[in-house]
């Protein structure tokens, strides 16, 4: 491998990376707080892209799209805690299984309204440019999901370590019921946060219509890819979701180069590695 | 447990009653009804053998497995390889194809049982992706997209009513051992470690390996339901393994009664025959899975045999008083009522 390409590679690795990570912070979030297994995660991702599609062609504007994909997102996920997963708090089986319906039905319903061929997002004038990096030229689109994905992040930790609310929802993570008992209302609190997962799920799926496009059954195969984030990094931590994402991003990128045959494989072999040698993830904390 | 208080409820001959008419049903079948009911018939069996041993992890264990296709991938995929490229015979092959599914569980459940809740559905998800990630990756050994066709029946077996008496004869087999290992004490460990994983390692049981051996147990009668799918379809791609096929199985377990045998083939029955009729008029399955799904949690948390249970509660109380010279008292019909009237 010469080093242009092992440049490549890597470059392609750090920027799916980061797309991964947007999608994981927000599953890690919901179930660091809210202990719940989004698996509709997948499906939010897909349906925001969708919407960022819809609206780009509507509207032509591209930052329209991206923070229309988020809200649009965010309100689903409003409604689909209100009226469905609050029904079920607590039970760990229940919520999965609604979970995976509401995948099921946000997946036929994108099929049936945006049709079965993949679509991918246009992007914008610069965004659309390539620079030269490390010895290659790179399309400026990807750098360009590199720096949100670091935004996210920064913005993240400032949420979680420096506000009131991030003190707040590590304070809920603990113990809920203390929480409760200080007169701080859990359920909103669980309601803002799943939306706030549901819109970083929106954000990804915008970047990612333009980056991988959208095509029935990308939610799943992006949610197996979140999910191996999150049991590498520990489900819940958001360091855990920065390090799984890079490992993840980067694995898939050598093996694609390297060992097509066996792509998904080599995703798995080091999360089973690892999950022999600790079963809640490298950075996970059992409660 | 809130289902299996209906097979206690309802007297031993009206079990054998019912059980018997099944088989007379199920052994009339193919004399009664067209080619395509007795091949929807088939696939209740091995969809329903899916299902039962999703139950006896998830339902009796009290760990949902959601990977379970994945295993099912693994013994349709090793027997598709073995008869159709190498043309082994179909005995050698499905031995092969268990042994091979049995060794996997082992590693899978190695890996799983050490953790619970919201840990065990997430890395059986994965465990189960996998196996769709090397069917969907691996074209020279899988066929990739294409999969692998032109597996055959076993040589008795190769019409349709044929192969429906065979499935049922393999299911019968694989429900009664089922049956007989959740009534040993082995089945009953396994339903005291669903209700109380620290209760029963205070008790000085090996909790892990009894899980470790319910997952194995059960990916083998899941790599046996796989035997069934391949040959019944002659075909097997990696559609069939997905989370998707998962999560169908997990419904029927759900949706029929989990913690009982006969709650998984009820609603293998009724997703199967949902499925093949309604895709005749709608396109829209996913959604209707899905909704299926939403409803059931929401509205019917025992299923349709908890439904079953509580109407014939209902039937059985309303009977004693309206006749109460019969019996001098109501008959408590559920162990609730018989604790709350301490009979």
């Amino acid at each position: 491998m010469t080093a242009d390409t092992f440049a490549l590679h890597f470059l392609n690795g750090v920027t799916f990376g980061a797309l991964l990570f947007l999608l994981a912070s927000g599953f890690t979030l919901i179930f660091g707080l809210m202990r719940i297994t989004n698996l509709s995660h997948g499906g939010l991702y897909l349906v925001g892209g969708y919407i960022g599609f819809s609206l780009l062609v509507v509207t032509g504007n591209f930052w329209l799209a991206l923070v229309g994909a988020g809200l649009a997102i965010a309100a689903l996920g409003l409604v689909v805690e209100r009226l469905l997963l609050r029904q079920v708090r607590g039970q760990t089986d229940p919520e999965v299984l609604l979970t995976l319906g509401i995948a099921f039905v946000l997946g036929d319903l994108a099929l049936a309204i945006w049709g079965g061929d993949p679509l991918t997002i246009r992007t914008p004038g610069l965004l659309r440019e390539s620079v030269s990096l490390f010895g290659i030229t790179y399309p400026v689109f990807r750098l360009f999901v590199v720096a949100v994905g670091i935004c996210i992040a920064l913005a993240l930790w400032y949420l979680m370590d420096r506000t009131r609310l991030g003190a707040v929802i590590r304070a809920g993570v603990d113990d809920r019921e203390m929480v409760d008992a200080m007169g701080i209302d859990i359920q909103v609190l669980f309601n803002r946060v799943f939306a706030f997962g549901a819109f970083l799920a929106g954000l990804a799926g915008l970047l990612g219509g333009a980056f991988l496009a959208l095509y029935p059954g990308a939610d799943w195969e992006i949610l197996l890819l979140a999910i191996v984030v999150v049991i590498i990094g520990g489900p819940g931590s958001l360091t855990g979701a920065v390090v799984g994402s890079l490992t993840v991003g980067l694995i898939d990128a050598f093996a694609k180069a390297l060992v097509p045959d066996l792509l998904y494989f080599t995703l798995f072999a080091p999360m089973v590695l690892i999950l022999a040698w600790r079963p809640y993830g490298l950075l996970g904390r059992v409660s | 447990m809130r289902v299996a208080a209906f097979a206690r409820s309802t007297p031993l001959p009206w079990q054998l009653a019912l059980l018997g008419c099944g088989v007379l049903v199920a052994v009339a079948l193919p004399y009664l009804t067209s080619s395509f009911y007795v091949s929807v018939a088939t696939q209740i069996l091995f969809f329903g053998l899916l299902a039962m041993s999703i139950d006896l992890l998830g339902g009796y264990t009290g760990h949902m497995p959601l990977g379970h296709a994945g295993l099912l991938g693994v013994s349709a995929y090793t027997m598709g390889y073995l008869v159709s490229r190498l043309h082994w015979g179909w005995l050698q092959a499905a031995g092969a194809a268990l042994a091979l599914t049995v060794l996997v569980s082992v590693l899978f459940g190695f890996l799983a049982v050490r953790t619970r809740g919201i840990f065990f559905v997430m890395i059986t998800m994965a465990e189960g992706m996998l196996v769709w990630g090397l069917a969907y990756r691996w074209a020279s050994v899988t066929g990739a997209e294409n999969g692998i066709r032109g597996i055959a029946r076993p040589e008795f077996a190769t019409l349709y009513w044929q192969y429906y008496y065979f499935a049922l004869a393999v299911f019968a087999v694989c429900a009664l051992l089922l049956w007989l290992l959740v009534r040993s004490p082995f089945g009953l460990t396994l339903q005291g470690i669903r209700e109380s994983e620290s209760r029963m390692r205070t008790l000085g049981y090996n909790v892990t390996l009894h899980k470790l051996l319910a997952f194995t147990i059960s990916g083998l009668f899941a790599g046996v339901a796989g035997l069934l799918y391949a040959w019944y379809n002659q075909y097997i791609s990696p559609s069939a393994i997905n989370i998707g096929a998962s999560t169908e199985g997990i419904l029927m377990v759900v949706l029929g009664g989990a913690g009982t045998l006969l709650g998984p083939v009820l609603g293998a029955a009724v997703i199967v025959a949902v499925k093949n009729l309604l895709s005749m008029y709608v396109a829209r399955w996913p959604t209707v899975l899905g909704l299926i799904f939403i409803v059931v949690v929401l509205f019917a948390k025992d299923g349709i045999l908890g439904i079953a249970r509580r109407g014939w509660a209902r039937w059985r109380q309303n009977r004693a008083v309206r006749a109460p010279t019969v019996g001098a008292r109501p008959v408590p019909a559920t162990d609730e009522e018989r604790a709350a009237t301490g009979g």
